[in-house]
């Protein structure tokens, strides 16, 4: 019954060895260390930046109603229906047909294969829900058909941030998706996100359009503000070039005027449009509009058909260098707001991990000498069996190169008090069955196995506890939750692999001692 | 042998009203929401010059015009924390906040935890830690049905609730703040009180099986001696761990550590003594757990 084989105890020893080897390698220079897995630590020790975004969908979803507008008209116009009255309102595009047509335009919109609404297979949906009320058509957006603007404007969105925190040249970031309508960017060692946040902020939609003093323009017209805030001018809806047509931007000074400019390059699209407009508005003022504000409104002197050009406004030679990256990076798709920030300062995050450790070494020492005091030989196996089992939790830690925060050494600490607690319900047990077992053996196969079920019992219950708060947790507690249930697990296997063959060589050894624990 | 069961009444008494001043308290005084669940600004300054107190810096945060705010010592001696209230923060606050500070008090600070979270962030995250407490007392009522009679599920539901309760309505009377790591916290307690009880359960069951003559008012008693020196043993090294994380573990594991060592004497506690008489009231014996058996 208490025969341990020599395959065991090697195989024992070997996976012993094997987690001390890992565990400590965190500890050494990555380039001596025999493997390259370490743990990561946290925002909260490492220091850094954690930025949570929303995208605001309104404007994209107010865009998407208008292009649609736009495009049932022209299709409506094709077929020669007469519809009137065709306008968007609370959202909803509305507009009315002759009665002796609803049908027909009913199937233009309803069909699987409709050119104008389109089907999602994988949803069964389509993109607007359609309301017919005798002769008036109502379109509203469908649950999907929102879902896919979302999801389209996010994806996008976080090309555009990942190009523009690329450009800042941060440590190592990491940019995610957070349900459909958020961006969460970890930036690890930034100890100050005031300009990334900055950068993040705007939407950078650049577009060049020419001042005007005619109200009745065709694509119409509208009051701009100049960046200074008090001047205006009146600016045509006509988009002559935007941000899309750039292919490079780049912040220089001129030498002429002593001035920091941002100068640009344009596609070949971009260049031949450029060209055109100059050469036909020599004369006429230029308005660059960037998020709906006049940075600057040149006159144009000459026609540029190079496709390079200047924008000239009050830059410092950093602004310059930011709406430069803005512009490389390209537009997003819709304004992000940063709903969460955390930053944590390096040295705050360094005081953590040194309180952290010293909290880790005291508990440890303090619950080992609690337990040598009181379980003399069996305390000393109890020691030996946590801290092996130190080794086993930061060992799986690091293999699967998992997340350290401040609450994760925590819960690491925790361990520690509460892993000796199997060996605890062992031993109490043990010591039961030897007021009425002589054989020393005997009692000590009945306490293993009489002990099970509660040990079983209650590392379960803290498991749960564990796994709901790994999915409901946030941020750090997650770390926590991580090395809670890790420690579970790897006490368990302490417990039944390593305690139990120690103390069962130990009692082999003794089998014959009156007072056994 | 201790007699436990001698003061059953007396502690449930005792029990009964120490949970029902908690809610009281937890109705008529609240919870003071940290950052983390109220939304508004959070700051960790470090002041290099010594001169600097809690009156100076109260002084220039009322210059700014911010709305409520909240200004404590933390720690260190040159260390303080600043809780704004105002919801919308705009992107840049903590920017204006930091020029003001330094060209009013004219000393360079070293910021060294900013946190800001939005209104809609913090409905988000008290949502789902209630959500977080409210399936992890659900899971362990299901667990502990499955692996014992309904009686017990009862009784570790009960005194689960007990310790969840009383530990909040200390941190209401305290005035302690509950942020994320306090949600931790009181699943930790869940998962550990829980385990506590368990293991006297499952010694019940045991002893249950075993004697047919004795009555559960004794047969709980002697099931609380017999594991006595467990619960005592294991609460005592987890205190330990516990009390190490409080005094050397800095500042921010503080509220964390505190809550888990009121949880983990409740949760000794109430093992003890609410678990055990509710399987007397519900007259548990021999035949509820023969049931089980031959099913």
């Amino acid at each position: 019954m208490l025969y341990f084989s020599k395959l065991r105890i090697t195989l024992v020893s070997l996976v012993t060895i094997f987690f001390i080897f890992i565990a400590t390698s965190n500890f050494q220079d990555s380039e001596n260390s025999f493997i390259s897995k370490r743990i990561n630590l946290g925002l909260d020790l490492l220091g850094g930046s954690y930025l949570l975004l929303e995208i605001d969908n309104e404007p994209v979803e107010i865009q998407k109603l208008q292009n649609t507008t736009t495009v049932i008209r022209n299709f409506l116009k094709n077929k020669k229906i007469n519809f009137n009255d065709l306008r968007i309102q609370n959202k909803k595009i509305i507009f009315n047909v002759p009665k002796d047509t609803t049908e027909l335009v009913k199937t233009f919109f309803l069909d699987k294969e409709s050119e104008i609404n389109p089907y999602y297979n994988q949803y069964k949906s389509h993109q607007f829900d359609v309301i017919i009320q005798g002769d008036e058509f109502i379109l509203t957006l469908s649950k999907y058909g929102l879902i896919e603007i979302k999801t389209s404007s996010q994806d996008q969105a976080l090309e555009i941030v990942r190009r523009r925190v690329d450009e800042v040249g941060t440590n190592e970031p990491n940019i995610l998706k957070r349900g459909n309508n958020r961006i969460l960017v970890e930036l690890p060692g930034l100890d100050d996100p005031m300009r990334i946040k900055s950068l993040l902020g705007k939407t950078a939609n650049l577009t060049f359009r020419f001042i005007t003093q005619n109200n009745n323009e065709t694509f119409g017209v509208e009051t701009l503000q100049f960046e200074d805030g008090i001047n205006e001018a009146l600016v045509s809806k006509r988009i002559i070039l935007n941000g899309e047509n750039l292919l490079d931007a780049q912040p220089q000074m001129n030498n002429q005027t002593n001035e920091t400019v941002v100068s640009f390059t344009l596609d070949r699209v971009g260049a031949k449009r450029f060209g055109k407009a100059t050469s036909t508005g020599v004369g006429k003022q230029l308005a660059i509009v960037l998020d709906g504000k006049i940075v600057s409104a040149p006159v144009i002197r000459d026609t540029i058909a190079s496709g390079n050009g200047q924008i000239s406004g009050n830059f410092t030679f950093q602004s310059a260098t930011d709406l430069a990256l803005l512009l490389r990076s390209g537009a997003l798709p819709a304004p992000l707001n940063i709903i969460e920030e955390r930053t944590v300062g390096p040295d705050l995050g360094q005081d953590s991990i040194n309180a952290g450790v010293i909290a880790l070494m005291i508990g440890f020492l303090l619950v080992i000498i609690f337990m040598f005091f009181k379980y003399k030989m069996f305390g000393l196996i109890a020691n030996i069996t946590l801290l092996i089992n130190l080794f086993f939790l930061v060992g799986i830690l690091t293999l699967f190169e998992a997340t350290l925060t401040l609450p994760g050494i925590a819960g690491i600490i925790l361990t520690v008090g509460m892993a000796v607690d199997a060996n605890v319900l062992i031993f109490e047990r043990i010591k039961e069955e030897c007021k009425n077992e002589k054989n020393n053996i005997i009692a000590f196969d009945t306490g293993y196995v009489k002990s099970k079920t509660a040990i079983l019992d209650a590392n379960i219950t803290t498991l749960i506890a564990a796994i709901i708060l790994f999915f409901m947790g946030s941020g750090p507690v997650k770390g926590f939750s991580v090395t809670l249930a890790v420690g579970i697990f790897t006490t368990l296997f302490s417990v039944y692999f390593i305690a139990r063959m120690l103390t069962g060589l130990y009692v082999v050894r003794n089998k014959e001692k009156d007072k056994l624990i | 042998m201790i007699n436990f069961n001698k003061f059953y009444k007396l502690f449930n008494l005792i029990s009964l009203s120490l949970v029902i001043i908690s809610i009281l308290l937890l109705f008529f005084k609240g919870l003071n929401f940290g950052v983390d669940f109220k939304g508004g600004t959070l700051i960790e300054l470090r002041a290099n010059d010594k001169s600097i107190n809690v009156t100076s810096l109260r002084q220039s945060f009322n210059r700014m015009n911010i709305g409520d705010f909240n200004v404590k010592k933390f720690g260190n001696e040159n260390d303080f924390l600043i809780k704004i209230e105002k919801k919308d923060t705009s992107a840049n606050a903590i920017e204006i906040i930091k020029k003001e500070l330094t060209s009013s008090i004219g000393s360079f600070f070293n910021f060294r935890r900013v946190e800001n979270v939005g209104p809609k962030v913090s409905a988000e995250l008290l949502k789902s830690g209630v959500i977080a407490i409210a399936l992890s007392l659900a899971a362990m009522l299901f667990y502990i049905w499955i692996r014992f009679e309904w009686q017990f599920s009862i009784g570790a539901i009960l005194a689960l609730f007990h310790d969840v309760i009383i530990t909040l309505g200390l941190f209401s009377l305290l005035n302690l703040e509950i942020n994320l790591s306090i949600v931790a916290a009181v699943l930790t307690i869940v998962g550990y009180s829980m385990n506590d009880t368990v293991v006297i359960y499952d010694r019940v069951r045991e002893n249950l099986r075993k004697f047919s003559d004795i009555k559960i008012y004794e047969l709980t008693n002697i099931s609380i001696n017999e594991t006595l020196s467990r619960t005592i043993i294991t609460s005592l090294t987890t205190l330990l761990a516990l009390v190490s994380i409080y005094l050397f573990g800095g500042e921010i594991l503080k509220g964390f550590s505190l809550a888990m060592i009121m949880g983990v004497v409740f949760g000794t506690y109430s093992s003890i003594y609410i678990a055990n008489p509710i399987l007397v009231k519900l007259r548990v014996s021999q035949k509820t757990i023969l049931k089980e058996d031959t099913e």
